[in-house]
């Protein structure tokens, strides 16, 4: 039987390395995945994961066993996601990540290239906040109540916010009607 | 229609696989920094936060402690990227918090060794409670460097430490920040007939309110605080008559409009207006925040007209100081007499705006100030006005809202003005309204500033009852549930009341408050909870016809000890005037920007119905503005 992250979490903290790469190792693409849909790139997404990684065994200090281990780490990565947003936005206004289209030609077949293009235009409208919680609720399928506690929101924000999202996206089908 | 979530879902599912070389380049990274990290760690493990945390756990601490400010700790360290570490290895007459800044900041200002002193016994007290240290458990990544933490955390030095920060994003993104809580959940009498909380004169939630709603765009539900939203508009209550206590309590019962089988309990209380010419003179010191983000028109612009219209209210005796804050803090104007406008408008007229703001410094010194003015007889009194972004200064806002309560036990209080939008930071204003004793107000428009400034400054600037917290006793026998409307960040324990160390809010010159429950009588087909089939035994014994029992403390200004009001409401309080009308229908919009769980079919056309018919004699036309408010909601919910 593998022991649960928790437990992982805890003789980590305590100096077992070997723990601690159990750790990471399991939770690597799971860092990568969030970092991804907030951020919209397969760079931006590693860059992110690694920092994440490098900060991690300091981090993990923080870490008090009072929420599960991957709430804790999905905040970590969520907020880390919307800083590089905004440092990168402070920099320069270019957009980038789910403005870029670079990724389209990786799509082979046309359905799927104009679907391909219509998530770029969509994430590209969501402000990054709305951005992570679109990461949590619909891919990481938590209940408004489980992104609630990672955001450390209340509820009625994730409400919200998903009910903004549905909001523009309807937005876009009507202009999309239009054209 | 989830079908556009549906597709977005689907569409996010195409997430491309990571490189492999880049995940073990990233992993060997990790593993390398833990051994580093393991070895330097018996040096780099020092203490708990602060020890401080342990004598300042007060009523408003535990009113804070459900506000969102972790977010705001994100927010600010996120971008102060790298070593957040917290020393503390202080004797203890050292133990009052340094708030003090590092980097950017030129001018240290440090707090007096007496004022130091004066507070050390009040800490001693409590028993500091020293836990291991979660050391950068709220610093953020360092995504730039890729220098681990751990690795630069040795630039932090004293109380409290701030990075050397990367320049905050600019821009428009929105970084606001609110304190709410989940609704009031509906009581059961007999489980729990006593709900306590302390009274609320703020407003600041309803001007935001206004702003996003004029903006076109519909509030964010944690911005509803429902009391501020009722408690913006002036009610005629009967005033207290002369010789009694300070404000006067009214009670009165009426049908709920959103449920005819439930009614609202609303509690009213009037503060004496004294009269104008025997207010004692004032100490302001205007601590005015002159960081880059203040540059916009609704900011330092219109920051510098509202103090203009302030001085029209002020007389010869008053006294006014200004003091700044931004990349460097500065006393701009030592005390000056406050009909010498010439001088204090040129003063005024100087500020610009610029540079990062490092909030903490700032107060520390307008503190300075009021406590060189203080006298006997005077008042005294800081006004922030800020925009609330402490986004260089603070790491640690707990410490700063000690700081500012410990302040306030030395008799200067500190009400906080709210400006402007993008990064409005609504819960650290609260917190430290809260704990200054003082009032946050937010103004967006210079008719707010008229009405905070001019019309209703006596009860902004004149305190007449401190720890004001009321405790209403449900009777079973009448009462099955009830619910309070609001008050979420305010609630207080039961045992609290009684408690005269435990803080609350204070009422000004002039203020009324009012609160709203929903009651379901007993009988009634709107009960929700139905009866327990095992514990059946709570028969209610009361033989008083009455609703319930209303009980107040206050603490008169510079008191102690608390004194206690009691009403009892009966039956026959039954009438709905066109304040109580007005009122509820302002709770029930606030209850639809919130969600409306408990409001059925009822809709924002009802609202407009309902306040439309109980706008009375509406003087300032602030009614009015309200009705406007709710058709603009209407259509933008829609």
């Amino acid at each position: 039987m593998e022991p649960d992250d928790e437990t992982l979490a805890k003789a980590a903290q305590g100096g077992d390395a070997a723990a601690f790469e159990t750790l990471v190792t399991r939770h690597y693409d799971l860092i990568y995945r969030l970092g991804f849909r907030i951020l919209g790139t397969r760079d931006a997404a590693q860059d992110l994961a690694q920092d994440i990684c490098a900060a991690l065994p300091a981090k993990l200090r923080g870490f008090r066993g009072k929420a599960r281990f991957t709430t804790w780490l999905f905040r970590i990565v969520s907020n880390a996601a919307i800083d590089r947003i905004r440092r990168r936005q402070s920099r320069d206004k270019a957009l980038d990540g789910w403005g870029e289209i670079t990724q389209l030609a990786r799509a082979d077949d046309a359905q799927k290239q104009q679907e391909t293009a219509w998530l770029h235009q969509a994430m590209n409208r969501l402000t990054p906040e709305l951005r992570q919680t679109v990461a949590l609720v619909l891919s990481e399928e938590m209940t408004h109540a489980e992104a609630a506690r990672v955001l450390d929101l209340s509820e009625g924000t994730i409400s919200w916010r998903m009910s903004e999202v549905k909001k523009m996206l309807r937005q876009m089908a009507r202009e999309e009607a239009v054209e | 229609m989830n079908d556009e979530l549906d597709r977005l879902k689907a569409a996010l599912k195409s997430t491309p696989d990571p490189d492999a070389d880049a995940k073990s380049a990233a992993i060997a990274l990790a593993r390398k920094n833990f051994a580093d990290l393991q070895g330097s760690a018996d040096s780099a493990r020092l203490t708990k936060d602060s020890p401080m945390k342990a004598g300042f756990l007060s009523g408003a601490k535990k009113m804070l402690h459900t506000q969102n400010l972790r977010p705001l700790l994100y927010a600010t360290s996120s971008i102060a990227v790298i070593g957040v570490g917290l020393v503390l290895v202080l004797p203890m007459d050292r133990l009052v918090p340094e708030l003090r800044p590092i980097g950017g900041v030129t001018e240290r200002v440090t707090m007096r060794e007496q004022d130091a002193a004066s507070n050390s016994d009040d800490l001693v007290a409590a028993e500091p409670v020293l836990e291991p240290a979660p050391l950068f458990a709220e610093a953020e990544v360092s995504s730039e460097s890729g220098v681990p933490a751990a690795l630069s955390k040795r630039k932090s030095v004293g109380a409290l430490a701030i990075a050397d920060a990367e320049p905050p994003a600019l821009g428009t993104e929105d970084r606001e920040r609110f304190a709410n809580d989940a609704e009031n959940p509906l009581k059961i009498t007999s489980e729990d007939p006593v709900s306590t909380f302390s009274i609320d004169v703020d407003t600041a939630s309803y001007a935001y309110v206004r702003s996003a709603i004029t903006g076109g765009q519909m509030p964010d539900p944690a911005a509803i605080r429902i009391e501020e939203l009722v408690n913006y508009f002036p009610y005629t209550y009967p005033a207290p008559t002369t010789g009694d206590d300070p404000f006067a309590t009214s009670v009165a019962v009426f049908e709920t409009p959103w449920n005819a089988e439930t009614k609202l309990l609303r509690i009213g209380i009037q503060g004496e207006k004294p009269a104008v010419e025997d207010r004692p003179a004032l100490d302001l010191v205007f601590l005015i925040d002159t960081s880059g983000s203040m540059q916009s028109p609704d900011k330092l612009p219109l920051l510098k007209q509202s103090f203009r219209l302030l001085l029209s209210k002020l007389r010869a005796e008053d006294k006014v100081s200004i003091v700044t804050y931004a990349g460097s803090s500065g006393l701009v104007l030592e005390p000056t007499a406050a009909d010498d406008t010439a001088t204090i408008l040129a003063a005024l007229d100087q500020l610009e705006a610029g540079g990062a703001t490092a909030g903490a410094a700032g107060i520390q010194l307008a503190y300075q100030q009021a406590t060189r003015m203080r006298a006997e007889g005077r008042i005294g009194r800081i006004l922030l006005a800020t925009d609330g972004d402490f986004n260089v200064g603070i790491s640690d806002p707990d410490a700063l809202k000690s700081y500012v309560e410990q302040q306030r036990e030395l008799g200067t209080y500190l009400s906080v003005l709210g400006f402007g939008r993008g990064n409005y930071n609504d819960a650290l204003l609260q917190a430290l309204a809260q704990n200054g004793n003082g009032t946050a107000a937010y103004i967006d428009t210079l008719s707010e500033a008229q009405k905070v400034l001019v019309d209703q400054v006596s009860g902004a600037l004149f305190p007449i009852a401190n720890d004001v917290k009321i405790q209403v006793e449900f009777n079973a026998a009448q009462i099955a549930e009830y619910r309070l409307i609001g008050y979420e960040t305010r609630a207080l324990n039961r045992e609290d009341f009684n408690n005269d160390r435990v803080d609350a809010g204070d009422i000004g010159a002039g203020h009324s408050v009012t609160a709203l429950y929903e009651i379901t009588p007993v009988g009634s087909p709107a009960i929700l909870n139905d009866p327990l089939r095992f514990s059946g035994a709570t028969e209610a014994v009361s033989i008083s016809q009455d609703y319930a029992f209303v009980k107040l403390r206050y603490k008169e200004p510079g008191t102690t000890t608390s004194r206690l009001i009691t009403t009892p409401v009966s039956p026959s309080a039954e009438r709905a005037d066109e304040d109580a009308r007005f009122a509820a229908a302002i709770a029930g919009f606030g209850q639809l920007l919130r969600g409306g769980k408990y409001l059925g079919d009822w809709s924002f056309q009802d609202a407009i119905t309902l306040a439309n018919n109980a706008k009375g004699d509406d003087a300032f036309g602030y009614r009015t503005e309200a009705v406007q408010l709710m058709r603009l909601a209407e259509s933008l919910a829609k």
